[in-house]
């Protein structure tokens, strides 16, 4: 199981670390080949006006679109958020719109807003109780102004959404990967597995169902 | 729960976005503009390019507040903007403007012939030149969030970048091959923090994220700082003294995305036009060159 990462610019590096901590390759995504065989996708944070300017002249986007639409699971963080989102500050048309979100770019003010929070995040509860908070690293970051029905809510930040889940995606408007706590990232490849798993499952059954026509 | 602005995490953490990007210097916001749809991921307010500081000699300072706010509203990239070496004052006035990373710069005329500015004292992160790694873990902890190599600005020649590039990380390797009670020589040496020498040693690798500078004027320029480590390019002069500078531009970036594809390179390199004319650098008299400013 490999996992690509989108490494037309910004902090693809510090997410392939996080991986290679889990002990799970990354393949850096620069061209539409580097897509072949990947389990998973992840966008990193960056410029979004520059990555999206790049996966288009490089013929990324429609690539991504696709896989992105067969449910390849995928974490999106921060520039990789928006570009995953419906509406961007208010208009439709120019992002992937894989997730139904609606997102306002460096909502939260310039580089001086840049913060750090810790978050809660009730799906991380282990046996022995409460999980601990998330330190969440955010900057320049996206605000996320609507979310659809479909959509659920990981963690939020002063009863707003900063982290949410829809089938396969993960968005979060902060930086995971910043920090040493891998907790996401874990997260992300479980999803991972079981789509694997899925994928495999429907191939058996397809196979099964060709066997018994005959 | 609480917020924690202008972290050590968060000002890092911007640089780290930046990564595998070009930065490019812009005098108005028609140029900003020119930058951001090449693709920039970044760009450099500042009054004048330094290829045009170099032929046209005066006090070289900050850019005009006006300039700044009209190249902000103009792109949605990060604006950077220069203050002169240790003038507080400038970089307190740009913090103001909330500009998104100071850049303490010897391209612009010094104000202190022996301090730097105190950068622990902002929210906003800065970036701050080196030419070996003793000067950059100085600035480090004096509090620069980013590094940058200082090549020679507005020479066109890429020499100088590739001496302090290789010098940097010719530094890394020899601070990671050390015994423990080596280091404290080693930052006697380096004219370094002994403390930042551990932590290279330590991690092995730079406690910042570090572009190049200083003579980037072609696409194979800006691939070649990154096969030597760099993290990312800023080109200055580079750009808009070339005969075609959306097209450079554009090339440029696409170059420092795909620098291991040589096909690529010289795909983008085709039909150009002139790119600046520049000035050798071993022609450029001691007292004129910009990259001996901070110390």
């Amino acid at each position: 199981m490999k996992i690509g990462v989108l490494a037309l610019q910004g902090a693809f590096r510090e997410h392939e670390e996080v991986l290679a901590s889990l002990g799970i390759p990354a393949v850096e995504v620069r061209q539409p080949e580097d897509l072949h065989g990947c389990g998973g996708l992840i966008l990193p944070g960056g410029e979004t006006t520059t990555q999206r300017k790049l996966a288009h002249s490089y013929g990324l986007w429609d690539p991504l679109a696709r896989l992105g639409r067969q449910g390849i699971p995928i974490l999106a963080t921060c520039a990789g958020l928006i570009l995953l989102a419906k509406c961007i500050d208010g208009e439709p048309g120019s992002s992937l719109e894989l997730l139904d979100v609606d997102v306002r770019r460096n909502a939260y003010g310039r580089q001086v807003f840049s913060f750090e929070t810790p978050l809660a995040v009730p799906r991380f509860a282990v046996a022995s109780g409460p999980p601990d908070p998330f330190r969440a690293i955010f900057i320049r970051a996206p605000r996320i102004v609507r979310i659809g029905q479909d959509v659920s809510v990981l963690a939020s930040h002063e009863g707003e959404p900063v982290a949410v889940e829809q089938g396969n995606i993960l968005g979060l408007s902060f930086h995971p990967e910043l920090t040493q706590d891998n907790r996401f990232h874990a997260y992300f490849l479980e999803a991972v597995r079981r789509h694997k798993t899925t994928q495999v499952g429907q191939m058996q059954a397809a196979v099964g169902d060709y066997a018994s026509r005959k | 729960m609480g917020e924690e602005r202008g972290t050590w995490e968060a000002k890092k953490g911007l640089a780290q976005m930046l990564k595998g990007g070009v930065i490019m210097d812009v005098t108005t916001p028609e140029q900003a503009k020119i930058a951001e749809d090449a693709g920039a991921c970044a760009v450099m307010a500042l009054e004048r390019v330094p290829a045009d500081i170099r032929a046209e000699g005066g006090v070289a300072r900050m850019a005009d507040p006006e300039v700044i706010v009209r190249i902000q509203e103009t792109v949605t990239i990060p604006v950077m903007a220069k203050a002169r070496i240790g003038h507080f004052v400038e970089a307190q006035v740009l913090e103001a403007l909330e500009v998104d990373y100071i850049d303490e710069s010897e391209v612009l005329t010094p104000a202190d012939e022996k301090n730097h500015i105190d950068k622990h004292n902002f929210k906003v992160p800065f970036v701050c030149g080196c030419r070996n790694l003793g000067e950059a873990l100085r600035r480090i902890s004096e509090g620069a969030a980013m590094i940058r190599t200082k090549g020679e600005a507005g020479s066109g020649d890429i020499v100088e970048a590739v001496r302090h590039m290789r010098k940097v990380q010719g530094q890394l390797r020899w601070v990671k091959s050390l015994r423990p009670d080596e280091l404290y020589a080693a930052a006697k040496e380096l004219q370094a923090p002994v403390q930042l020498v551990i932590e290279v040693a330590r991690t092995g690798g730079f406690p910042v994220v570090n572009f190049a500078a200083g003579g980037v004027a072609t696409p194979a320029d800006a691939a070649l700082m990154m096969q030597l480590g760099a993290d990312g390019v800023f080109v200055g002069s580079g750009i808009f003294k070339s005969e075609n500078p959306a097209a450079r531009a554009k090339a440029v970036v696409e170059a420092t995305t795909h620098f291991n594809d040589p096909a690529r390179i010289a795909r983008v390199s085709r039909g150009l036009g002139v790119a600046m004319r520049g000035s050798q650098v071993s022609d450029i008299p001691d007292s004129e060159r910009l990259a001996v400013r901070g110390w």
